[in-house]
């Protein structure tokens, strides 16, 4: 029973695979990699820091 | 237009990630020294080993892991599709619904409830509880992706994804039971107790195609989607080759499914289905090293950074623990390997290695990025405490691991000595008496990994406290292309 449904989700897998490639997800392998560090998710720095902030 | 993030949800998550990483280290470090000392917990059946041994996986696999990975995808889901969770309500619910699974497993274990399915011991209550709950988070992550205001989808939502979907299919599969309450049963326990439609060979290779693939695609893929987006971003630099990363994605999704028999070798099953398991073992080296290859390779041109950073010593450790222990998972599955190793503390050191090397690890250092970020804080409290946390952790997985090596070496060695007229050399409580000392090594590093986390409690305290909790991160309108 394993067999048959190990071999329906290959062919999920491979379907998905094609939808991802066809719709272009693939177009480019550079970018992707650089915009996510391009969103700055830093909280605006507090104006009154509390005096115990350790540093070293 | 909605204009801020929901951080709620993911601060939630993050802080049980704590909270629930020290209980489960906790209930660990009590068995480890069960073994030593049988009779610590005065003989209360309630904290038997047999019992506080499955509390203790399921508490650091889905308490500790589970929290960790819903904090991450959640955040990594709306950060990289620049868009808020589709709705706050459903993301609730997935955040009580998962806390009141966890108290109702701890409970039902305590009392010695369990379907006695490894990694899989929860009744079918609870079995259905987490469907429900799993469900709700599928809908809540991919309705994300699909209102997503990026065209593209970033290579860690994929692997959180290929987790979400896998682990549905293979709890519903592993779990089809029959409650004895069907079959009349009246008393109490009975109504929890339930039966696997299986039975024989056929349900050990069930539960050991949930079991592995369980390891695979939720303390394997759904953590490697943490790594890419954490270790980038904690490193300030893109992935090494973002191709890479698909590639890796891809062939571990198909290649994983195949391995489980491994965990059945020199049983009744097939021989064909355990030689099956073994090459498919072996083939998943070059997806697993191709992925740590291409995290470790991100600090390149950047490793001063090490020197400093205590996260990224954490996250890069992380890796180095999972190329460890994906390269001796493989070699394990081998038969003649596996066939000193079986039923030895090797498989226990090579868990450990897994789980406490990499899944803890690389969910730390996560952690440690994540909550000042969460709170409205530049950084953590204190950088010198996650360095010594780092330390101590370090440390404490070593002397685990090594011990167990040694001590799954001599057992698998001293079981099979046999004298000239063919009788056993060593009963088995001469073997269980060598291995003392490095039950006694193991539970030093165990104490070592726990202590760490109470320094992180500590530190998440003091940032907390001092820290504003921000609901209102705001989502970038310009959309990139």
């Amino acid at each position: 029973m394993l067999i048959p449904i190990s071999l329906v989700l290959v062919a999920f897998i491979a379907l998905v695979l094609l939808w991802a490639v066809r719709s272009g997800q693939f177009e480019d392998m550079e970018g992707p990699a650089h915009r996510i560090l391009m969103d700055d998710d830093q909280p605006p720095p507090s104006t009154d820091k509390p005096d115990e902030t350790q540093k070293d | 237009m909605e204009a801020t993030y929901n951080y709620k949800v993911v601060r939630q998550f993050a802080i049980m990630t704590v909270v629930w990483g020290i209980v489960g280290m906790l209930v660990g470090v009590i068995i480890a020294a069960q073994l030593i000392w049988p009779d610590i917990t005065l003989q209360l059946p309630w904290l038997s080993f047999g019992r506080l041994r499955p509390l203790h996986t399921n508490a650091v696999i889905f308490a500790f892991g589970g929290c960790g990975l819903f904090a991450a995808s959640l955040y990594v889901v709306q950060r990289t599709c620049q868009t808020r969770l589709i709705s706050d309500g459903l993301a609730a619910f997935v955040f009580w619904g998962w806390q009141l699974i966890i108290l109702s497993a701890a409970v039902s274990f305590v009392l010695g409830i369990t379907s006695g399915k490894e990694y899989a011991e929860l009744e079918w209550p609870i079995d259905l509880m987490i469907a429900v709950v799993w469900i709700a988070y599928a809908i809540l992550y991919f309705g994300t992706i699909m209102k997503r205001k990026t065209s593209h989808i970033y290579v860690a939502n994929w692997f959180f994804g290929a987790y979400i979907i896998t682990i549905t299919l293979l709890h519903v599969v592993n779990n089809i039971e029959l409650p004895w309450i069907l079959g009349g049963s009246t008393s109490l326990f009975g109504m929890f107790k339930s039966y696997p439609v299986y039975s024989g060979v056929q349900d050990a290779m069930v539960q050991w195609w949930y079991g592995h693939n369980a390891v695979g695609f939720f303390l394997t893929t759904a953590f490697l989607g943490m790594m890419y987006y954490f270790i980038p971003k904690q490193a300030g630099r893109p992935i090494f080759s973002y191709r890479l990363s698909i590639v890796h994605f891809w062939s571990l999704n198909f290649i994983y499914m195949w391995a489980g028999p491994h965990h059945l070798l020199y049983s009744a099953l097939p021989d064909w289905a355990q030689s099956l398991g073994m090459v498919f073992s072996l083939m998943l080296i070059a997806p697993s090293w191709g992925g740590m290859m291409n995290g470790i390779m991100t600090l390149s041109g950047a490793w001063h950074k090490l020197r400093t950073d205590p996260i990224l010593k954490f996250l890069i450790t992380s890796l180095s623990f999972y190329g460890m222990s994906t390269f001796e998972g493989p070699m394990m599955s081998v038969k003649t390997v596996n066939a000193l190793s079986h039923f030895t503390d090797w498989t226990i050191g090579h868990v450990h290695s897994g789980a406490m090397g990499w899944v803890a690890m690389v969910t730390i250092g996560s952690m440690y990025y994540l909550i000042p970020r969460l709170f409205g804080r530049e950084e953590m409290w204190s950088t010198r405490l996650i360095n010594v946390h780092f330390w101590w952790s370090t440390i404490g997985v070593v002397l685990y691991i090594a011990s167990m090596w040694i001590a799954g070496v001599a057992e698998g060695l001293m079981w099979r000595a046999t004298n000239a007229d063919g009788t056993l050399t060593y009963s088995f409580a001469q073997v269980v008496n060598a291995i003392y000392p490095f039950y006694t090594i193991r539970l030093v590093g165990g104490v070592m990994f726990f202590l760490g986390m109470l320094l992180m409690a500590y530190n998440v305290w003091k940032t907390v406290a001092a820290g504003k909790a921000v609901n209102d991160a705001a989502i970038p309108q310009a959309v990139h292309a």
